[in-house]
């Protein structure tokens, strides 16, 4: 039994955990086991829906071997513990990039689909789970089921999006898109006031691939932000070296973002950023995955950890909702340092338990302070749930069951797809099994 | 074009030798021969690499490790097919110390598969390296072969013979143009110390020790210790008076 922890930290219970790596074993370390497993890739949930505990953990950090590439059609067929971030570095040099990445290239493959992971360039690409042609599920009652857009649909519909419960993903054949190289057109613009940042984002939907807009969450003299659009660049000369990565070294006694360092912090971000304000030509690294130069980042949270908190509110309710939910936030005093806001296209995704959906969201960062901050969320969820949104399941640890229910309608139809011999915290929490 | 490097491995499915052939393929496309047990996880390996590089070739043998006349076969083919740059002996499994000590079956195999078997295939490589006299023999010891100690001193001291082979290999070849490379890693995350992470053994990242075998074998090394610490860690603990290493409890 070893302690794991989410990348949240607010949790450190026991799992025995259960190493892939030799593919001729999957099947007895897998299937018909006493106890409920749930396959783990690198853990970077934020919430439960990565954790088991008292149960298995299976680890598919081995399962890291790319299996074959077509480079005539870009189909890239790899296993599930192969990381975004080695086909980005394997095949961005050879003109071809993954379609659609979360904010960090540190997550398997396995985990993007069981998440159906969305990037900044939803409007355009959809989500991950729209580039997945074929998905290999090993039952824990010893089946393999093949399933994709085509072929036993309904086990791929409730596979993206399902949050591991259905079977562990052991394969998967992932559309690769053409890119002239790693460069991306960039254009930061300061809006205030959230009726402009609305503008923003409809008049650069069709002729900018992604969107995205930091906000200072601290403000309370009303809403002010820094929009990113940004475009495959025709720029291709290779680029010669990596930024530096730093490391959070150690847990800090108490969190680092707090009262004290909230409203500078924003301010100084918001002043230094506008300062560098216009049109640039960026490495897609840098501009998608700031964070990765970071190690570890998540330690700045102190030893009792941090929840992130992310909604999204259809688009006609988008506006009023997002306004009331920043007022409450403001108020409250907590928050991060990065806030981000964002549009959806006007698509339905692929699978049942998706997060993704037209309108608008909004994810965020909160220190855990106990009762206050559960109570700030009471707050916020009740504008979620009156605006009819609903909160993302890979970055959830707290939110209650109704509200679980009434985002996921197509919730009925997953369960008949669940695999009995597989088991979260985000489960058992959420659905009661 | 530059010419593509000929590069066979013995123990194609070992993680560090199979990290070290991406380190190599990331400067340019290879030719590969790997020589393992089990045809499947070979062919994993070389599936894996044929996407990192296109360009390059995998061959791949199975033979039986402990069979000299396999072993003579196997070699002489790899040879007969053309130029090697570069043989990476690399094959091995980490036995349990006490389970050696219950069974002298598991101590036998143990010692087969970590010392008889790498010395045979070096001296078929050796012999053929000898007569074209070019190439780099590296061969995977460890450094649990600098001294042995209570945890595991079976493995150790069939590491330790590797040493002893390759110190001598090297005294052979030394007025030769073949380079003789003993490699010593400290414990590594692979699948064989599987067991040690579980018992919170600090390990080494396997792309890092591969890393610097393959930038030691380039620089024409005799001893890679990786990471480098251990050279430092061994010397100390290989000079250790008995009368305390004996009270130590490693």
């Amino acid at each position: 039994m070893s302690c794991v922890s989410s990348w949240g930290g607010l949790s450190a219970d026991h799992h025995q955990v259960v190493n892939l790596m030799d593919p001729s074993k999957l099947e007895s370390s897998i299937c018909r086991r006493p106890l409920k497993g749930l396959a783990f890739g690198m853990g970077r949930s934020y919430g439960d829906s990565c954790l088991n505990s008292s149960g298995i953990l299976w680890v598919t950090k081995g399962l890291n071997r790319f299996v074959a590439f077509d480079e005539k059609t870009g189909r890239l067929v790899s296993e599930a513990g192969v990381l975004l971030r080695d086909i980005q570095r394997l095949f961005v040099p050879r003109g071809w990039m993954l379609p659609v990445t979360p904010g960090t290239q540190m997550v398997t493959v396995g985990g993007a689909i069981a998440n159906d992971v969305h990037g900044k360039n939803h409007h355009a690409s959809g989500s991950f789970g729209d580039h997945v042609l074929s998905v290999t599920l090993l039952r824990t009652d010893g089946e393999t089921i093949v399933c994709g857009p085509s072929e036993n649909a309904d086990w791929f519909s409730a596979t993206v999006g399902g949050l591991g419960l259905t079977g562990v993903i052991l394969r998967a054949e992932v559309q690769l898109r053409r890119v002239a190289g790693p460069w991306l057109d960039n254009e930061t613009i300061p809006f205030s006031g959230l009726p402009d940042f609305f503008h923003l984002a409809d008049d650069s939907e069709a002729g900018w691939e992604h969107t995205v807009s930091w906000i200072d969450c601290a403000r309370r003299a009303g809403v002010r932000g820094l929009f990113t659009r940004s475009k495959p660049s025709e720029r291709t000369q290779p680029f010669s070296s990596r930024p530096s990565v730093l490391t959070m070294p150690v847990t800090p006694p108490i969190s680092l973002v707090n009262e004290l360092s909230l409203k500078p912090f924003n301010l100084a971000y918001y002043h230094l950023n506008k300062l560098k304000a216009g049109r640039s030509v960026d490495h897609f690294e840098r501009l998608f995955y700031p964070l990765d130069n970071l190690l570890n980042w998540n330690r700045m949270y102190g030893p009792k950890g941090f929840y992130q908190y992310q909604c999204v509110i259809p688009r006609a309710a988008g506006f009023d909702a997002i306004q009331a939910i920043l007022a409450e936030i403001a108020k409250s005093g907590d928050g991060s340092f990065l806030t981000v806001l964002k549009t959806f296209g006007n698509r339905q995704p692929v699978g049942m338990l998706s997060f993704p959906a037209p309108g608008v969201t909004l994810a965020l960062d909160f220190p855990n302070r106990g009762i206050r901050t559960q109570k700030l969320f009471d707050r916020l969820d009740a504008i979620v749930s009156e605006a009819k949104g609903r909160l993302y399941a890979a970055k959830d640890a707290r939110m209650p069951k109704e509200l679980f229910h009434s985002g996921y309608p197509r919730l009925p139809e997953f369960l008949k797809f669940r695999d009995q011999g597989i088991s979260s915290d985000l489960s058992r929490r959420l659905i009661g099994n | 074009m530059q010419k593509k490097m000929r590069i066979v491995v013995v123990g194609g499915s070992s993680a560090i030798a199979e990290h070290c052939l991406r380190v190599w393929l990331a400067d340019g496309p290879a030719e590969m021969i790997l020589i393992g047990r089990d045809r499947s996880r070979l062919q994993r390996v070389a599936d894996d690499l044929q996407v990192r590089s296109p360009q390059s070739s995998v061959q791949l043998v199975t033979a039986d490790f402990l069979d000299p006349s396999g072993i003579d076969r196997t070699i002489t083919d790899a040879f007969g097919a053309g130029r090697v740059d570069v043989v990476l002996i690399a094959h091995g499994s980490l036995p349990d110390q006490s389970e050696c000590q219950a069974s002298l079956e598991l101590c036998r195999d143990a010692i087969g598969v970590n010392a008889t078997s790498p010395v045979l295939f070096a001296e078929a490589c050796a012999r053929e390296m000898e007569k074209r006299n070019y190439g780099a023999l590296a061969l995977i010891g460890s450094v649990a072969g600098d001294r042995g100690r209570k945890s595991n001193y079976v493995y150790g001291a069939a590491k330790g013979l590797v040493t002893r082979y390759a110190e001598g290999l090297q005294h052979r070849l030394a007025k030769t143009d073949v380079k003789v490379i003993l490699i010593k890693p400290g414990p590594t995350e692979t699948p064989m110390t599987a067991a040690l992470s579980q018992q919170k053994v600090k390990l080494a990242r396997v792309e890092d020790v591969a890393a610097q075998i393959v930038k030691g074998i380039k620089a024409g090394k005799s001893v890679i210790y990786a990471p480098p610490k251990w050279w430092l860690i061994m010397l100390i603990l290989r000079h250790l008076p008995s009368g305390i290493f004996n009270r130590l409890e490693i």
